[in-house]
């Protein structure tokens, strides 16, 4: 399966686009990569003067990377029109700051996908390999909530 | 197991996914998951997750989607259980 099928189907756009390449999918996991642009607007204030990759957009990266990708190629990389995408949980433990221009790799491996519901674990590692986040994340991909 | 044996097992597994206390605590035969219990969808997922482990029994996509209330659950526990 071409894996940037993958990347065209999902719902998002800049500036809330946080996937550039998967490196591998299957039936258990992806793997995918993201670079923060330091133009990313939420830099000019968090904080100030001293940009931080927030912990939200970190977990946000995790779940587009580690959950939807995964849930589109599980669908068979079939995202229907009536496909709805909801994140309903995350439990995530933030070990070090990301700052701007780093480029991040995200595991993910599959719990489970039944019912529509896909919940995996998920780890964040920095260029130097190290693990900076890491955690649960959950959501709905069915054609009905 | 009786249908209040299993009831009771059921209401156990329920506790973590609901917040509406009073509801909870008069669960019976006609509650309602989403709206007497306000679960929703994700978590109806963990409870019917819940539900295979502790009856060691395998719930269908066609059983999950009728699965909304205790009265339908405990109709299918048992069916799936006197299947075994």
């Amino acid at each position: 399966m071409d894996l940037n099928t993958i990347i065209a189907q999902l719902p998002y756009t800049k500036p809330f686009l946080f996937v550039d390449e998967l490196l591998h999918a299957d039936e258990n996991g992806i793997t995918g990569t993201y670079t923060f642009d330091e133009n990313l607007d939420f830099y000019k204030g968090h904080f100030k003067d001293n940009p931080v990759t927030p912990g939200v957009i970190l977990t946000e990266t995790m779940a587009q990377i580690g959950m939807v990708c995964l849930g589109i190629y599980l669908l068979n990389n079939d995202l229907k029109k009536d496909t709805v995408i909801a994140f309903t949980s995350a439990d995530i433990q933030f070990l070090k700051p990301v700052y701007p221009n780093e480029k991040v790799t995200v595991i993910s491996e599959k719990t489970f996908f039944r019912f529509g519901k896909l919940k995996c674990n998920v780890v964040m590692k920095n260029e130097a390999g190290i693990d900076v986040c890491k955690g649960i994340v959950a959501g709905m991909i069915t054609t009905k909530l | 197991m009786n249908k209040e044996d299993l009831i009771a097992k059921l209401k156990v597994i329920v506790k973590p996914y609901t917040t509406n206390t009073v509801a909870y605590d008069n669960l019976n035969e006609n509650t309602d998951f989403i709206n007497d219990l306000n679960i929703n969808s994700a978590n109806l997922v963990d409870i019917v997750l819940d539900i295979e482990e502790a009856f060691d029994i395998v719930i269908e996509n066609a059983d999950m989607e009728r699965m909304l209330d205790v009265k339908t659950a405990v109709e299918i526990i048992e069916t799936k259980l006197a299947a075994k």
